[in-house]
């Protein structure tokens, strides 16, 4: 009986996503090489996909980030700057290049990451501080530090590398796959586990909550909006709330473009000129 | 003095902006340059003191308010900055402006980048320790408390940048000699070797500075390439001393002789954390046989590092810094007994850098420490940003040292604290 619903399910979804919008294309799978939306039992196919979903689509991008922290006292503190994306590998290495607008102090100054997700090798990043021309060589190995001052670490902007936690599949629902990860090496992380609601349809993770050593929860991040922009899924709105220090970022995406043809930017030329092209 | 400042800013800009202008048919691309001009800085109230009396300078170690205006704007081909600071200095007791930038800057081609113009030029491998960064230093602004920005005091220059397959090459030309801003004596003590003693206000130094165009002018180069991430350079300069290192014959007036540089570096990862090394010869042209006691000898120049982040929000970046003259039997003949330096001169530098709350406190610590001076540098600072315009900052620049003539050791009655207080829009 249930596999029959799941069949009925199968077959019909794509007739109302179609019907309910005659003007919307088709959506396209946003996972590259997957053809239809079937509930799937395999952890690791559905945490793949989700983490080509949450940070590979497309082969490059460029986006607009806002990000706003409200501390537990209600102060406001705002970040802008300029990310562009390339992918070597889907699921594997990455560039990013992060082109800061505000706040004024920080203003042009610019990131490099090249993200490497082979176990126990580190990423290797980059700042361009204009004022004293210099290129700083950053040594941080520790991804779980906050990225610029906010309640999203380095690593929820940049991925987690899917071979640091094993995967457990705890529940799905009609709507929702959800995922616990537990690290391997829990000394290098200041969480026991945490799990993933990840969508069924598009594979976006939409909440994931962190548990502490004594199992309680201390952290979410939430996927608040999410729009298709060119055929691929995006979240442009995503909500990063610390519990136990009652601070909460809201991170919004804007002036998204995919495929957009980037070129080798990620080198000292562009770090100390960024392409101008792509700032504008 | 200001006057004749603004004057220079006011042609250096119409220089670098004019051959575009001139192009134009019309003036859409003034209206685009207005269009597109970009407005930022800051204004600044800093004020420091000497924690010991110091017969030959003020209380005051910096007393000043800046306001610092940036202005930028770009056309399609060409970016343009100018980024000048008004300051009012209470312990100079003047008004100043300070010309930071007035640049274009255009990617003629795919291969190739070029800045023109009044602007900051850095590289090399070293943390607050520069071999092969042969650009002007403000070593007064650096002791004195100012923003770290104002350690690079900018250069006159062409920068023209060619990037290969094989390698990348940066070019840069300075017209005329710019050197360092030194210490003169009028914001820094100082130990006057002539008078074997320390000395200050009552003794400014006097120097003779190479300044004919294109005559006195300064070559600098560096091929790069990175290999998986390591990054490899070369390096070669062509110029003069940047601070004093020589007294004419008469010994009446501090001089910059001719100098080439020549180098090396490499840097990346080492473990869990960066490695680098650097290191250069030094050529003192004028005395290759190190026999002249008033010429700087020629040196050697080494230096090893590695940076990590040891805790959460906590970096440490160790240095070992190394000069060694190639000539010192010579040296040691020439020099007046008892006066000569010693053979080695090296360094340990230790940068210790926390985050606290929510990135917004930053403590630091950088420390100088060298075993051959037996003297120390040490500049500990809190910066913490109120807000995300407005930002406080203590610091203090500690000296001190077994003898009063070592390169820290000298500058132990200009030990200061400062405060500073910046909004930035």
């Amino acid at each position: 009986m249930k596999t029959l619903f799941y069949f009925m399910a199968i077959l019909t979804l794509p007739i109302i996503l179609l019907a309910s919008d005659p003007n919307q294309p088709a959506p396209q799978s946003p996972v590259k090489g997957a053809t239809a939306v079937e509930k799937i039992n395999d952890v690791n196919s559905i945490v793949n996909k989700a983490n080509l979903a949450a940070y590979y689509q497309a082969d490059d991008g460029k986006g607009k980030v806002s990000m706003k922290i409200t501390d537990k006292k209600g102060q406001i503190r705002e970040r802008e700057f300029i990310m562009l994306k390339k992918d070597i590998e889907d699921g594997r290495d990455q560039n990013y290049f992060v082109y800061f607008l505000k706040p004024a102090d920080v203003r042009k100054m610019v990131y490099l990451v090249q993200k490497h997700t082979d176990p126990g090798k580190d990423d290797d990043r980059w700042l361009y501080m204009p004022s004293l021309d210099l290129v700083k060589r950053i040594a941080a190995s520790d991804k779980r530090t906050s990225f610029v001052g906010s309640d999203f670490l380095y690593e929820d902007v940049s991925g987690r590398s899917l071979l640091e936690d094993t995967h457990e599949l705890i529940q799905t629902t009609d709507t929702q796959y959800i995922v616990k990860n537990i690290p391997k090496n829990p000394d290098f992380v200041e969480f026991s586990y945490y799990t993933v609601s990840i969508n069924c349809n598009t594979y976006m993770p939409m909440k994931m909550e962190y548990y502490d050593k004594n199992g309680n929860l201390y952290r979410t991040i939430e996927s608040v909006n999410i729009e298709t922009i060119g055929n691929f899924p995006t979240v442009t709105k995503s909500v990063a709330i610390d519990l136990r220090t009652g601070s909460k970022t809201e991170m919004e995406f804007s002036e998204i473009k995919y495929n957009i043809g980037l070129e080798d930017i990620f080198s000292e030329r562009y770090l100390r000129r960024p392409p101008m092209e792509t700032m504008r | 003095m200001i006057r004749d400042r603004i004057l220079i800013a006011a042609i250096l800009l119409f220089v670098i902006t004019f051959p575009v202008m001139a192009q134009e048919k019309n003036t859409g691309e003034l209206t685009a340059l207005a269009d597109n001009l970009d407005v930022h800085g800051f204004y600044e109230l800093r004020a420091g003191y000497r924690l010991q009396n110091d017969p030959y300078e003020k209380d005051m170690s910096i007393m000043e308010q800046r306001l610092q205006l940036e202005l930028s704007s770009h056309l399609d081909r060409a970016d343009f900055k100018v980024k000048g600071d008004v300051l009012g200095d209470l312990v100079e007791e003047q008004g100043d402006f300070d010309l930071r930038e007035a640049y274009m800057f255009t990617r003629p081609s795919d291969f190739m980048d070029v800045k023109v113009g009044r602007q900051v030029l850095t590289w090399g491998t070293g943390d607050m320790i520069f071999i092969n960064d042969l650009f002007p230093k403000d070593w007064n602004s650096f002791f004195i408390g100012r923003d770290t920005e104002y350690l690079k005091a900018p250069s006159d220059a062409a920068r023209v940048s060619f990037f290969t397959d094989l390698f990348n090459i940066d070019f840069v030309y300075t017209p005329q000699f710019d050197s360092d801003r030194y210490i003169t004596g009028e914001r820094i003590s100082y130990w006057n070797s002539s008078l074997s003693r320390q000395a200050g206000n009552d003794a400014v130094i006097h120097t003779d500075i190479p300044d004919r165009y294109f005559k006195d002018d300064e070559i600098a180069l560096r091929l790069y390439k990175n290999i998986e991430n390591y990054e490899y350079a070369l390096y070669a300069y062509q110029g003069y001393w940047k601070s004093p290192g020589g007294l004419n014959p008469a010994g009446t007036k501090a001089i910059f002789p001719n100098l080439n540089v020549y180098g090396a570096s490499v840097r990346g990862s080492v473990g869990k954390g960066i490695g680098n090394m650097e290191m250069g010869y030094y050529d003192s042209l004028e005395d290759r046989s190190g026999k002249d006691g008033n010429i700087n000898n020629s040196e050697f120049r080494f230096l090893i590092g590695y940076t990590q982040e040891i805790a959460k929000d906590l970096t440490a970046g160790l240095q070992y810094y190394l000069e060694s003259m190639v000539d010192y039997d010579q040296y040691k003949k020439s020099s007046p007994a008892g006066l000569n330096r010693d053979e080695n001169r090296d360094l340990i530098t230790l940068r210790l850098t926390k985050l606290l709350m929510n990135q917004n406190l930053q403590c630091s610590l950088f420390t100088y420490f060298s075993p051959a001076d037996r003297d120390v540098y040490t500049r500990p600072n809190v910066n913490y940003k109120i807000t995300d315009n407005l930002t406080w900052e203590a610091g203090a620049n500690i000296f001190f040292g077994d003898r009063p003539d070592t390169f820290f050791g000298q500058f132990e009655s200009n030990t200061n604290i400062y405060t500073a207080v910046r909004y930035n829009f």
